[in-house]
């Protein structure tokens, strides 16, 4: 079973968002969403400076079967991306909670978020 | 919706496989990753479970007869021991299926349709078989396919059949097939596959699939043989170059549209055949939209259903499409335009709204060093 990391918020969409308030946020997506997608081979993320918005697309991932948007669970500007897994996005297969992470954003108004237990509740995920 | 379960299962389950609805079966998608699978199946060998695929036994003194009347090809030219690859059209010469039929005897053959079509394959087979003196059985449900694929496969085979036989398997030839002792288990070995490298596909009755499944995994652990599952499948068939009915085949297509008209034997059949009308007027007016194979050149795949245009213009559709795990780019495969589809053809595939460069390139996309 997927894990899900308990010290983390999640959207709906299998977004995941480490928030602890200082400083920017930063966004992945979660082990049962890299895990359903299969093998990703291509990702594309917001460009930095770009406003994301709660609840809208801002990238894409694709794997090896499919293609799914990439949602924003938060609305903010863009501060850093992870050029590692635009180079190597099975780094997110891999790693989906740590070097896996796609971007960094400065957080002026959160979408609806789930905890770790009700969003591993929803997806049959594993705290 | 999903009825059946194949006699590995259980064997599937316990290695944690991924499942997923396929024509009506509950199979692996993939166990671990499907690139891995893939790469293994390209570098070592994999093996497979297909055993939703049907087999149905044609026999009788008219068996060769009724099979050049109910499929396009001259089945009845095979030779005993071969395999040929050949269609099931209707009326309209529309593809119902495609299949392989392997020749045990003058009144004696196997056909193997796809597993979603093996029920609509087996009562078509009835139907047309009215008039001659043939017994059409459908084995499907207690007959299991197991796939050894990869370079590495005739090594695994050869450790688990007795040196008397190992001339049955290192003599077999593509399409040709022996009845052969594998592991205890008395199964058809054909030198078959849908993965492009070397391979063998081994027919066995359902008692014993998970023991046979079991002996060649341990035999093969020392060759890096993995289990694979449908994911790898497609990828592999994709870079193969090999059509999947459902995508690129359909009732809507006729075997000229897709490439396979050297298949249907219109010249070396002299009587009538199912679709044989419709098929020799489709050849003669030629296909509008042809079957081609397209490589991308940026990283993004085009996807089954994707349009295909020309100048902004839509002049195709992809059928099936992915990032070659072999090749490092995008392959797809798209009915396009006759007047676009010459080799070299600079075309673009739209990716969600992003026009994508793609170009018209020769199948297979990959072939394996012989």
């Amino acid at each position: 079973m997927a894990k899900v990391a308990a010290e983390l918020k999640y959207s709906a969409e299998h977004e995941w968002i480490a928030a602890d308030g200082s400083g920017p946020s930063v966004v992945g997506v979660s082990a049962v969403a890299a895990e359903a997608l299969g093998d990703i081979v291509y990702v594309d993320l917001p460009e930095v400076g770009a406003t994301v918005t709660a609840g809208e697309t801002c990238g894409e991932i694709e794997s090896t079967k499919s293609v799914s948007d990439l949602y924003s669970p938060v609305t903010g500007e863009v501060t850093e991306v992870n050029d590692d897994v635009v180079g190597d996005p099975a780094v997110i297969n891999n790693d989906p909670y740590g070097a896996g992470w796609l971007f960094k954003v400065t957080v002026t108004e959160e979408g609806p978020l789930l905890s770790a237990q009700e969003y591993a509740e929803a997806n049959g995920g594993e705290l | 919706m999903t009825e059946n379960y194949t006699a590995l299962y259980e064997e599937h389950k316990k290695l944690g496989a991924s499942f997923t609805d396929f024509g009506g079966w509950q199979m692996p998608l993939k166990y671990s990753s499907e690139l891995a699978e893939h790469h293994a199946v390209r570098k070592a060998a994999g093996l497979f479970d297909l055993s939703h695929m049907g087999e149905v036994w044609v026999t009788g003194p008219d068996a060769g007869a009724f099979l050049d009347y109910a499929l396009v090809g001259k089945l009845s030219a095979i030779a005993d021991g071969k395999a040929k690859y050949s269609l099931i059209c209707n009326e309209d010469g529309g593809i119902i299926d495609d299949l392989i039929t392997y020749r045990f005897g003058d009144e004696k053959y196997l056909v193997v349709p796809n597993a979603g079509n093996a029920p609509t394959v087996a009562v078509a087979l009835a139907e047309r078989a009215a008039t001659f003196d043939v017994t059409v059985e459908d084995a499907s449900a207690a007959t299991s396919l197991v796939a050894v694929q990869g370079p590495k496969a005739e090594a695994i085979l050869l450790k688990l059949t007795d040196e008397s036989q190992h001339a049955l398997v290192t003599g077999l030839k593509y399409y040709a097939f022996n009845e052969v002792t594998v592991a205890g288990h008395d199964v058809i070995l054909a030198r078959t596959g849908y993965t492009g490298e070397d391979g063998f596909e081994l027919f066995l009755p359902n008692e014993g699939a998970a023991s046979l499944w079991e002996s060649v995994a341990q035999a093969g652990e020392e060759f890096g043989i993995v289990p694979c599952g449908l994911a790898s499948r497609d990828s592999l068939r994709l870079e193969a170059g090999m059509p999947l009915y459902g995508n690129e085949l359909s009732l809507e297509r006729s075997p000229f549209d897709a490439g396979l008209g050297p298949v249907v034997a219109l010249k070396s059949k002299e009587g009538d055949f199912v679709g044989r009308a419709a098929l020799e007027a489709a050849k003669e007016a030629g296909p509008k939209r042809k079957l081609v194979g397209l490589k991308g050149h940026g990283r993004r795949a085009g996807r089954g259903g994707y349009p295909v245009l020309k100048d902004g213009t839509v002049v195709g559709e992809v059928t099936s499409g992915q990032p070659s795990p072999t090749l490092g780019y995008p392959v797809a495969l798209a009915y396009v335009d006759v007047e676009h589809a010459d080799l070299g053809t600079a075309l673009d595939v739209d990716l969600r709204g992003k026009a994508e460069p793609f170009e018209v390139v020769a199948l297979p996309f990959y072939q394996r060093q012989k």
